[in-house]
């Protein structure tokens, strides 16, 4: 469990992080969402030392980072970054053994957590062991920053705009991958983002940052239809809102017994994929995989804000 | 068959060359001397003139380069035994105070086929292991030419005969002067260069002092330490004992590290400023210390820029240690300002040939050593 305590940090009189407190469950994701100059990315930074805090306190369960030095801390904490900051002269064996080498481990036992990592990202640990991080694609390039990250593993893990270099296709998949392995280690992680979309898809919390402040911090749902101020409305988009807000359910949650047409669509697809189904197979009803349907009229009571709050 | 331009440019220089006087006759050292063109010069001249004109022309023409080096390498061969033979054909039996120099037309003509040699050799691009082979393969060549006794008679060498222990007691001062003012400057230029990467504000007043520093001429920064340095010596206990003193070979190290401290400052920022942010960001957000940092990451990823600096002052103050001779610090300077002294061009070419031929040697090999990890950068 992470707990931030009135974290503050001034630069030349101004404050770029303002008195945040906020609690991280273990194995929950927290994303911390602002535009840029909120003041998400040095409140990320504070939490491994990378920045000193003017005031403040991070507790990691319950031991205050203030206790540790800063080298150390760090060396238990994972930490990915947009542009994934490889060492470009090192192979991609070397770079995920950093932290492990750093740790003191015996050669063997990195070898085997390298190869393990390998395996759980979808890399060959065969092929892709000894290549250089330049002759790897941007996704694969950017799988090895996470790996590396999580190479010691660390219960906590730090990520500042991990997809920031993706292209939209890759990004999503990596999205995915990322919940499905935190989910298997259990890992708890902070995720620094400036995209709305990302903080709903992948956050079981939101933190949404404006000049310095914590304007709001509650799970994707409520920020979506109970936004705290002007600013996280228009951070959340109008437009936007309805169909963010059907992404976060599942198709099966709300499918009922009756009969449609047409190819059914995965349990796991969203209410929204239902929606877009819906829309553009011009049907009033799509069959989810596994028996039910999802009707259009279910659709439409699910995006509005008003149903949710009656659930 | 088409004309080939450097080819033709290398054909007007070695014709000129060919027209010249090729070797240099006086009756002693410092006399002035009369020339003597190629076919005048030795037995077989007039057959060598022809055997030469035959190949620049040829060079005109757009021929395979592995050619263009073989016919050079030979022409080359071929006009330095020449002025070997010269030498012995013009001096008079048994005179041994008549000097035979190399004249004009010989320096025209080796300019013109090393210029060929350098331009067949980059056409051919060569490997780094394959150059690195070359390089060595002139230098023996070199040295094998001189030892055998061939260039005996040519004056620089008669020079050289008569003063053998004073020519290699003073091409170690040489070596020492260039090498050691290297170390020095990277001793302490180095840890200037991480300095100031931390510390940005202090870059701009560092950088232009030692950029201030890099404008005085040399003749004026010696002449500034002339009366410093022996007025530490004096008045300063122990400083004398240490080896501080105005003139000698303290106040020519002093300078040449002087010079050498932009070079190795700014290029280490440099190559430190050339590591990504996010790549720093990384090494220290992993748990790196700062000197884990510098030795793992920043090092080894400036170190194509770090080997640039050290080419770029070893042979700036292989040539720059020349100026020591002036002051009494030794080195091939010597020899060239004796000559000066003495109106012998003969002793000054043996100061300053040396000096050519190591800043050769070390620019070439400095430069593979860089391209070498360069590479194996970008390749690794």
């Amino acid at each position: 469990m992470i707990e931030i305590r009135n974290l503050t940090k001034i630069y030349d009189g101004t404050a770029a992080v303002d008195d945040v407190s906020l609690t991280v469950e273990k194995g929950q994701i927290a994303a911390l969402v602002g535009t840029s100059g909120s003041g998400k990315t040095t409140l990320l930074r504070m939490i491994n030392r990378l920045v000193e805090p003017t005031h403040g306190q991070v507790l990691i369960d319950g031991e205050d980072t203030q206790d540790i030095a800063p080298h150390l801390l760090r060396r238990r904490i994972g930490y990915a970054i947009q542009g994934h900051g490889l060492f470009p002269h090192h192979s991609v064996a070397r770079n995920i053994g950093t932290v492990p080498k750093l740790l003191g481990w015996k050669p063997e036992a990195i070898r085997a957590r390298v190869d393990e990592l390998l395996e759980l990202f979808q890399l060959d640990p065969a092929a892709f062991r000894d290549r250089m991080p330049q002759e790897l694609s941007g996704g694969q390039q950017q799988r090895v920053g996470v790996a590396r990250a999580l190479a010691a593993r660390p219960d906590l893990l730090l990520m500042d705009e991990p997809f920031g270099a993706l292209d939209p296709v890759i990004r999503a998949k990596a999205q995915h991958d990322l919940r499905d392995i935190q989910r298997q280690l259990g890992t708890t992680l902070i995720l620094v983002t400036h995209d709305m979309e990302e903080a709903v898809t992948l956050g079981d919390r939101i933190a949404v940052m404006d000049k310095g402040r914590l304007v709001q911090y509650a799970p994707p749902a409520e920020v979506l239809t109970a936004p705290a101020t002007p600013f996280v409305r228009d951070l959340v988009g109008q437009a936007e809102r309805p169909f963010r807000l059907l992404s976060l359910t599942p198709a099966s949650a709300v499918a009922r017994a009756g009969q449609a047409d047409g190819a059914p669509i995965p349990r796991t697809a969203s209410l929204r994929d239902a929606l877009a189904e819906c829309l553009w197979s011009g049907r009033d009803a799509v069959p989810v995989e596994g028996g039910g349907i999802v009707t259009l009229a279910a659709l439409r009571a699910e995006a509005a804000p008003t149903a949710r709050a009656a659930e | 068959m088409r004309l080939d331009r450097p080819g033709l440019l290398f054909a007007l220089i070695g014709l000129a060359g060919l027209i010249l006087p090729f070797a240099e006759f006086k009756p002693n050292r410092i006399l002035a001397g009369e020339g003597a063109t190629l076919a005048a010069a030795l037995p077989l001249g007039v057959a060598l003139l022809f055997a030469l004109a035959a190949m620049f022309a040829m060079g005109v023409f757009r021929l395979p380069a592995i050619l263009r080096l073989t016919a050079a390498l030979a022409a080359l061969l071929a006009v330095l035994l020449a002025i070997g033979a010269a030498a012995r054909h013009l001096t008079p039996e048994g005179d041994t105070l008549a000097r035979v120099s190399p004249a004009s037309g010989f320096w025209l003509l080796l300019l013109a086929l090393v210029l060929m040699l350098a331009d067949a050799v980059a056409r051919l691009r060569p490997g780094l292991m394959l150059r690195g082979l070359l390089l060595a393969g002139a230098v023996a060549a070199a040295w094998f030419l001189l030892a055998s006794g061939a260039l005996d008679q040519v004056s620089t060498l008669r020079e050289y005969s008569v003063r053998r222990e004073v020519f290699l007691r003073e091409a170690r001062a040489h070596l020492l002067l260039a090498f050691g003012s290297l170390g020095l400057a990277l001793l302490v230029g180095l840890p200037i260069g991480m300095l100031l990467y931390g510390a940005r504000r202090l870059r701009g007043p560092v950088l232009s002092v030692l950029n201030i520093l890099q404008t005085i001429p040399s003749l004026a920064l010696f002449g500034i330490m002339i009366p410093i340095f022996s007025w530490i010596a004096a008045t300063v206990p122990g400083a004398a004992q240490a080896g501080v003193s105005g003139i000698g070979v303290f106040p020519a190290l002093v300078a040449l590290f002087l010079y050498s401290l932009l070079p190795v400052v700014s290029n280490t920022l440099t190559g430190l400023d050339g590591v990504s942010p996010s790549t720093r960001d990384a090494a220290m957000g992993l748990g790196l210390t700062r000197p884990q940092l510098l030795g793992w990451v920043l090092i080894p990823l400036a170190l194509p820029v770090l080997l640039a600096a050290v080419r770029i002052v070893l042979v700036q103050n292989i040539g720059l240690a020349v100026i020591a001779g002036l002051i009494g610090g030794g080195g091939f300077g010597t020899f060239v300002f004796q000559g000066l002294n003495q109106t012998a061009m003969d002793l000054v070419l043996l100061g300053a040939l040396p000096t050519i031929a190591l800043t050769l040697v070390a620019g070439i090999a400095m430069d593979l050593v860089v391209e070498g990890t360069a590479r194996r950068r970008q390749e690794a």
